[in-house]
């Protein structure tokens, strides 16, 4: 690492940050968790926690909750860097918990499995009582989370209360919780989606191909570009079109949308996202839309 | 590559903080279109008849419904020189909590005033806080200065009454913009409008105030927060301790006392995932190992042995008190300082310091909401720590429910 003048970047600082953040967790509570979908911010994460504890292995397993509709790319993706690391993965799935009826799909056109992702998550953290969960949320994100703590308390339900959260101070975090109770830990809340590029170039982090602008047949939905898969067929009446394109977010195959790019290497996204004028999830994420606090909404139910 | 300012911002719904923010945010392309035309909808919607940018940042549902500012809200942008960190708070005299919690990790502190009300009582309690949290550096903004005819006199004024007030105060560095937050007059750019004032514009100040000197880099202090013990087939000896460098700059071949215990050996090597350190310094997170095999555990300090801070049990805090019920003498609470977390007892509540006018009062026997005051903890085992003013981060401490777990308060050693 070059130093002079005993200057930081700000990237290092926010690296730095992450960092005491994880070693907080892992040294406050017993069984943490740290969510890892094979998206872009996960990753991130995963190299922050990684150099967090290097040269030992990390001190907690990755969580995965799979909600039978992502991309391939993504799992195979996951599944090789939880291999290299030598680390424990669990994965919880919302396919199992349907097969055992223990959850409804809503099975209209348009409908996701984002809100079936919940009770999985909560009967997952239970079963394996996880009382930390990191997340790679980043309150640049979205209004609700730019007011969430970087500890963010959960009850026995995992609700969040936005209005009773514990005051943040310093580098001082208040990990004090009761039986039942847990956390989730947003080590990249200061990060912004220009951040997370930009650490991906500067660490050349391997991240999924479909976050590289390649060609794909799509249709044009809502004013989103939904790409045509079997769980997302053409609807009567719409276009399918080959177009250039690559993914900001990569979520649930139903509700995630692409834009138009010709982006292939991690400098170049950062050239584009520098010069665009949509938020990540404003342009791409349907769930986001439903209304001006879906996002509250949710994560009062206990989504991440 | 960018350095990383962190802003504290305050202020009440009139005096354009919203606006500020707003066009600092929009003029750095850190505010998106969906995001905006968002705004503008909501405030249709509602009738305002302008657009009320604070929409942008009041993202929870009681706070749109409501028309208030509940919490502290984090605001990113950037310009190709640094990367900022904007916490806003909102401005009601119940939410000194947010204000003190804004302020905590901040290198500055932006305060507005309108032009033609002057400085009025918030201004003082957000300065005024803005120095008890030792804020390096105060930038004050006279706003709304469109509707003053952009008088100097007017600018002079206020400026003046302000530098009065903080002359009480400890605070380093204030500097003060004539702006319009409305017409952008001064915020991004230089006013034609203003060509009386020699100063920088408000982004411009920003992105040149010189502020890594603010660290310290004098007392080494290193709080150890975990061990690292691999114990794999290719580091089976391997024991190193990992923290966050809260001062000093700790170099391998130091002489370094480990405390409470007070052993002392070298430092061996300072690693990082990104390869050995010759040097490191605040706030960078490191690996340190040691040449002798010592018993070395979360929570100890690690320090030069010809510069240590103090160890003790005693400490006497100026505390914000930030939950309902009071803090009375002989209260058992948990504090955590660093990395290190015991009990602790109140011995004496000293003062409270009325915010506005800045009295002690010596005669309450206990601190409610929102108050600032000074008192005095006996803990169950020694903390290793320093004067506030000398250190933030060996100098803060958190004041926690032992039952609930809640944070009560928080403490600036004195």
């Amino acid at each position: 690492m070059p130093v002079t003048g005993y200057e930081l970047t700000h990237l290092q600082m926010l690296e730095a940050e992450a960092i005491h953040i994880f070693r907080e967790v892992a040294a406050e509570f017993e069984r943490p968790a740290l969510l890892f979908s094979g998206g872009k911010d996960s990753i991130v994460m995963l190299r922050v926690a990684e150099k967090a504890f290097w040269p030992a292995r990390l001190p907690f397993p990755l969580l995965h909750i799979d909600t039978g509709h992502n991309f391939d790319e993504v799992l195979a993706f996951r599944d090789h860097r939880a291999a290299e690391l030598g680390a424990r993965l669990v994965v919880g799935s919302v396919q199992a918990a349907i097969d055992r009826g223990e959850l409804t799909e809503d099975t209209r056109p348009g409908a996701s499995r984002n809100q079936l992702q919940t009770p999985v998550l909560l009967d997952t953290i239970a079963d394996h009582r996880f009382d930390a969960v990191f997340g790679g949320a980043r309150r640049d994100e979205e209004k609700a989370r730019a007011k969430e703590r970087v500890y963010s308390f959960r009850d026995e339900f995992g609700q969040w209360d936005p209005k009773n959260q514990r005051p943040e101070l310093w580098s001082l975090y208040n990990g004090r919780h009761r039986p039942g109770e847990h956390i989730r830990v947003f080590p990249l809340s200061n990060w912004t989606e220009l951040d997370i590029w930009r650490y991906i170039a500067q660490e050349r982090l391997e991240i999924p191909s479909i976050y590289y602008a390649h060609r794909r047949d799509v249709v044009e939905r809502d004013g989103m570009i939904v790409a045509v898969t079997p769980l997302t067929p053409p609807r009567p009446g719409e276009a399918v079109v080959p177009r250039q394109i690559r993914y900001r977010t990569v979520g649930d195959v139903t509700c995630t949308g692409a834009v138009e790019s010709v982006a292939a290497t991690a400098l170049e996204v950062i050239a584009e996202v520098a010069a665009t004028r949509i938020t990540e999830r404003g342009a791409t994420r349907a769930d986001d839309r439903v209304s001006e606090a879906a996002m509250e909404d949710r994560k009062r139910e206990g989504y991440f | 590559m960018a350095e990383l300012l962190r802003v504290a911002t305050a202020g009440s719904v009139d005096d354009g903080k919203s606006t500020l923010i707003g066009r600092l945010l929009y003029d750095t392309k850190s505010l998106f279109s969906d995001q905006l035309a968002a705004v503008e909808r909501t405030s249709r919607e509602r009738g305002d008849g302008y657009v009320d940018l604070a929409l942008l940042t009041d993202g929870l549902r009681a706070e749109r419904e409501q028309g208030i500012t509940i919490d502290v809200a984090y605001r990113y942008f950037a310009t190709p020189r640094r990367s900022f960190i904007l916490a806003d708070t909102p401005g009601h005299v119940q939410y000194t909590r947010n204000m003190v919690t804004g302020a905590s990790t901040a290198d500055l502190a932006l305060l507005l005033v309108d032009a033609r009300k002057g400085v009025v009582e918030q201004t003082r309690r957000h300065a005024f806080l803005a120095s008890l949290l030792r804020v390096p550096h105060l930038v004050l903004c006279v706003n709304k200065m469109d509707l003053v005819d952009f008088d100097r006199d007017v600018f002079e004024k206020v400026k003046e009454e302000f530098r009065h007030f903080a002359a009480k105060l400890e605070i380093v560095d204030v500097t003060t913009i004539p702006v319009s937050a409305l017409g952008g007059d001064n915020v991004v750019s230089r006013s034609p409008s203003t060509p009386w004032y020699d100063g920088s514009s408000l982004l411009h100040h920003l992105e040149e105030l010189h502020f890594a000197s603010d660290r310290n880099l004098i007392d080494v202090r290193f709080p150890v927060q975990w061990v690292v013990r691999p114990r794999s087939e290719d580091l089976p000896d391997y024991r190193g301790y990992a923290g966050q460098i809260a001062g000093g700059v700790l170099k391998p071949g130091d002489d370094v006392i480990v405390l409470p215990s007070g052993l002392t050996t070298r430092v061996a090597g300072i690693d990082t995932y990104d390869g050995p350190v010759d040097e490191a310094f605040p706030p960078m997170s490191v690996t340190v190992r040691l040449e002798d095999d010592l018993d070395v555990s979360r929570g100890d300090m690690i320090a030069r042995p010809n510069n240590q801070p103090t160890v003790g049990q005693d400490l006497n805090l100026m505390v914000s008190w930030m939950v309902d019920a009071p803090l009375r003498r002989r209260a058992r609470i948990g504090v955590k300082h660093t990395t290190r977390s015991v009990r602790a007892m109140v011995t004496e509540v000293c003062y409270r310091v009325d915010i506005d006018t800045l009295h002690r009062d010596e005669t309450v026997e206990t601190l409610g909401l929102n108050d600032i005051g000074r008192i005095a903890l006996r803990t169950t085992s020694p903390l290793c720590y320093d004067p506030y003013r000398r250190n933030r981060g060996t100098g803060s401490v958190l004041l926690i429910d032992e039952s609930s777990g809640a944070t009560l308060g928080a403490g600036m050693v004195l």
